[in-house]
C-alpha cells in the first residue's frame, strides 16, 4: 500500500519528448487511469514508475520514498503487460508462482498462495496447463493472478484488456474493478479507451503530447473538461463544439443567427477578466444535453438534419450547423420523424465556453 | 487441411531430379560404400597390396582398438582423447558458451561497441582458414611473434606457445574462428523473446541470473541444442588445426581428422585409414541421432 508522487517527470528519446513535466499525486488505494491517444506517453510514464525506464529529469516517490533511481525489484510493484507475458515454457501454476519463487518463498507456501489466488480469480482448474492451452480471457486472469500473488505495494496495468473481444473486455472490466476494490492496492491503469477509464477509475489523468491536460474524477473530467482536447477526447460521440460570438453585456452568444442566453453558465461572472467583448468562442455541449425541436423555439439555433442512427435504447441524430457537425442523443427507443430543418436548444446549465486557445473560460 | 496436388507427375519429377541423384550417388554413396569395403582390406597406395588388396576381416579395427598400445601418443585412443579435449575446449566452452555470453552481453544494446565487436567476430569467421592459420602462427611464433614481443616488453619472457601449449593454441584458434556462428545464432534467437518476458521478471524481482536461468535458457533450449550438435559435429570433423600445428609436436594436437589423414595419406595405409573413417562416421551418426531424438522430444513437449 502506497501513494505515488510524480514530480516534474520528463522523458525524452533523442529528440522525441515522450513525457513532459508531469506532476501527479496518486493516493494510497486509488484506482488511477492514465488516458490519452496513441503515442502520448502513457506507457513511458508507467514504465518509469515501474523502473523499466530512467527519467530524463524529475522525481518518483512511491510511499514517501524517493525511488527515481531504484531497480524495478526494489520498488515492490507488480505489472501486467498488454501481451500478458506469460512464460510459454511454464505451467500456469509456475507462471503465477514465479514472483514468489524469485523471492525464495518455500514450495509449500508458494503452492498454497498460488492455489488461493487462482481459485479466487476462477482459474484454479487450469493450473496444470500451459499458457498456449488456455483462452485469451483466462490468460489475462493468469497474468493478473501473477501480479496479485505477491502483495505488491502498487499495481501497474498497461492496456491489459485491449487484446480481448468486446464482450470479454466488458466482463474483465468488472472483474478488475471488483478485485481492486477488494484488495485496496494503489493501481495505475493505462488505456486509450475513454469508456474503460471512465468505468474503472477513481480518478483519470488525461495526457496530451506528454503533458497532463486534466486530472479529476470521471464525472469532473466528463462534465467540465478544462480544454477542448479533453472535451473532444471523452464521450462517444464526443462533446459538440460550436463556434459562437460572445455578447458580454447581454450575457448571450450568437450561433447560426440565434441568440443563446449564457447567464446560467457556471462561473460566467468571472469571464470578464478572461475574454473581451465580441470575442469568438467555442460553445461546448454534450450530445445528451441538447433538446431538439421541430419548430422555431426561444434559446435554440437552427440546424440541418444529416442522419439518424437508432442504437436500441437511444437514438443518435447527426446534424449540420453552418460548417459544424453536431450530435444529439435522444433517449427514446423509437426513431422520431424529423423535418429537414430543426432547432437545437442546449441545456443552459450544461453549457461550457472555450477560448480559441482551447482553454475553458466558463 | 487442404489436399495439395503435386505440380509435377512422378515421372517428370524423377526426370528433373535424376542429375542430382546421379551425382549424389557418384560422389557420396559410392565413396561411402567404398570406404567401408576398404576398411576390411589391407589396401595401400604402393607395394604389393596396392593392386591386389587382401581381405583382412576385422584386423584393422582390432589394431585400432588394441588396448595395450592405443593410449600411446600417435595411436587411436590418444587421438580420441585429444579430440575430446579439443571439442570440449573449442566447441562447447570456446564457441557455445562464449557465443551465448556475447549474445547476452549485447542483447538489446545499441551503439559503437556492439557494432565493433560484431564486425570483429564476424570477420574472424569469414576470413579463409589458411590466412587465419598463418596469422595465428605468426602471432604465436617464439622469436618473431607479436604475442611474445608484447610479453617480452613487459618482462614476461618468450615462451614457445606452439611447443609448450600446442593443444591450447589450436583450441584458441578454433574458438576464435567459430564463436561468431553461435553468437549470431543466439542473438537472433534472443531477439525473438518478447522484451515484456524479461521486464515482467525484472519487476517481479528476479535477479540477472534468475532471468537467465528461468527464462532465457529454457526458451533457447532448442537453439542451444541445435548449436551444440552442429558445432560439435563441425569441430569433431575439422581439419584446420593441421594448418597451425600439423598435428604435432609429437602428435599432441593430432585430432581424429589429422590422425586419419596421417594414416591414410602419409603412411598410405588405406585399409586402416578407412577403418578410422568408419569409426568417426559412426560417432557422427550417433551424435546426429541423439540430436534428432531430442528435437522430437522437444516437439512433443511444446
Ligand atoms: N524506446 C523508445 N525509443 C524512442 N522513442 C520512443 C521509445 N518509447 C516510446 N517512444 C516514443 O515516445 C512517445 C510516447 O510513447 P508511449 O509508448 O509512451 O506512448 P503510449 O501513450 O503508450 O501510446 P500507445 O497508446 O500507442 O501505446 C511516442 O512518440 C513513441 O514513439
Ligand atoms: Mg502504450
Amino acid at each position: 500500500m502506497a501513494s505515488i508522487v510524480l514530480k516534474d517527470l520528463s522523458k525524452t528519446f533523442g529528440k522525441v519528448v515522450a513525457v513532459d513535466q508531469v506532476n501527479l499525486t496518486i493516493q494510497d488505494g486509488e484506482f488511477f487511469a492514465l488516458l490519452g491517444p496513441s503515442g502520448c506517453g502513457k506507457t513511458t510514464t508507467l514504465r518509469m514508475i515501474a523502473g523499466l525506464e530512467t527519467p530524463t529529469s524529475g522525481t518518483i516517490f512511491i510511499g514517501d520514498q524517493d525511488m527515481t533511481n531504484c531497480n524495478p525489484r526494489e520498488r515492490d510493484v507488480a505489472m501486467v503487460f498488454q501481451d500478458y507475458a506469460l512464460y510459454p515454457h511454464m505451467t500456469i501454476e509456475e507462471n503465477v508462482g514465479y514472483p514468489l519463487k524469485v523471492r525464495r518463498i518455500n514450495q509449500a507456501e508458494r503452492k498454497q498462495r498460488v492455489t488461493d489466488v487462482s481459485n479466487n480469480l476462477g482459474i484454479g482448474s487450469l493450473l496444470e496447463r500451459r499458457p498456449g492451452q488456455i483462452s485469451g480471457g483466462q490468460q489475462q486472469r493468469a497474468a493478473v493472478a501473477r501480479a496479485v500473488v505477491h502483495h505488491a505495494q502498487v499495481f501497474l496495468f498497461d492496456e491489459p484488456l485491449s487484446n480481448l473481444d468486446a464482450k470479454l473486455r466488458f466482463e474483465s472490466r468488472g472483474f478488475l474493478k471488483h478485485l481492486q476494490k477488494e484488495l485496496q492496492i494503489t493501481t495505475v491503469y493505462v488505456t486509450h479507451d475513454q469508456a474503460e477509464a471512465m468505468a474503472l477509475a477513481d480518478r483519470i489523468a488525461i495526457i496530451d503530447h506528454g503533458k497532463v491536460a486534466q486530472v479529476g474524477s470521471p464525472q469532473e473530467v466528463y462534465l467540465r473538461p478544462q480544454t477542448v482536447f479533453v472535451a473532444s477526447f471523452l464521450g462517444n460521440p464526443p462533446m459538440n463544439l460550436l463556434p459562437c460570438k460572445l455578447d458580454l453585456a447581454k450575457r448571450q452568444v450568437q450561433i447560426n443567427g440565434s441568440q443563446i442566453d449564457v447567464s446560467q453558465v457556471s462561473q460566467i461572472n468571472g469571464i470578464k477578466t478572461l475574454v473581451s467583448e465580441g470575442e469568438n468562442l467555442s460553445l461546448g455541449i454534450r450530445p445528451e444535453h441538447i433538446s431538439l425541436y421541430a419548430e422555431e423555439t426561444a434559446q435554440a439555433f437552427p440546424a440541418e438534419l444529416y442522419v439518424t442512427q437508432p442504437l436500441g435504447s437511444e437514438v443518435l441524430v447527426t446534424l449540420q450547423v453552418a460548417e459544424t457537425t453536431v450530435s444529439v442523443r435522444l433517449f427514446t427507443d423509437e426513431p422520431p420523424e424529423l423535418p429537414r430543418r430543426v432547432w437545437l436548444k442546449p441545456d443552459p446549465k450544461r453549457i461550457l465556453l472555450y477560448r480559441t486557445d482551447g482553454n475553458l473560460v466558463a | 487441411m487442404e489436399q495439395r496436388r503435386p505440380i509435377l507427375t512422378l515421372k517428370t519429377g524423377t526426370f528433373f531430379l535424376s542429375p542430382a541423384i546421379f551425382f549424389v550417388i557418384l560422389f557420396l554413396i559410392v565413396p561411402f560404400v567404398w570406404i567401408i569395403v576398404v576398411s576390411f582390406t589391407n589396401q595401400s597406395l604402393t607395394g604389393a597390396t596396392a593392386l591386389n588388396p587382401e581381405f583382412v576381416g576385422l584386423q584393422n579395427y582390432l589394431d585400432l582398438f588394441n588396448f595395450d598400445t592405443w593410449l600411446t601418443r600417435g595411436n587411436f585412443g590418444s587421438s580420441m582423447i585429444i579430440t575430446l579435449e579439443f571439442v570440449i575446449g573449442s566447441a562447447w566452452i570456446g564457441q557455445v558458451v562464449l557465443g551465448m555470453g556475447l549474445a547476452i552481453a549485447f542483447y538489446r544494446r545499441k551503439g559503437a561497441l556492439r557494432e565493433f565487436v560484431n564486425t570483429l567476430v564476424i570477420l574472424c569467421w569469414i576470413i579463409p582458414d589458411v590466412v587465419v592459420a598463418f596469422s595465428w602462427s605468426a602471432y604465436l611464433d617464439r622469436d618473431y611473434g607479436t604475442l611474445n614481443a608484447i610479453l617480452n616488453l613487459i618482462g614476461l619472457g618468450r615462451p614457445d606457445w606452439q611447443l609448450a601449449f600446442p593443444l591450447f593454441a589450436i583450441i584458441l584458434f578454433n574458438s576464435w574462428r567459430g564463436a561468431a556462428f553461435s553468437m549470431l545464432l543466439f542473438s537472433s534467437a534472443l531477439a525473438t523473446i518478447p522484451p515484456s518476458y524479461l521486464e515482467t521478471a525484472e519487476v517481479a524481482g528476479a535477479s540477472f541470473w534468475q532471468k537467465q536461468r528461468d527464462i532465457i535458457l529454457p526458451l533457447l533450449r532448442g537453439h542451444i541444442l541445435t548449436d551444440m550438435v552442429l558445432i560439435t559435429l563441425w569441430t569433431f570433423n575439422t581439419f584446420s588445426p593441421f594448418l597451425l600445428t600439423g598435428g604435432g609436436p609429437a602428435f599432441k594436437t593430432e585430432v581424429i581428422s589429422i590422425f586419419t589423414y596421417r594414416i591414410a595419406f602419409k603412411f598410405f595405409d588405406f585399409g586402416m585409414g578407412g577403418a578410422i573413417a568408419v569409426v568417426a562416421m559412426v560417432i557422427n551418426f550417433a551424435l546426429a541421432l541423439v540430436y534428432l531424438l531430442m528435437l522430437r522430444k522437444q516437439a512433443v513437449y511444446s
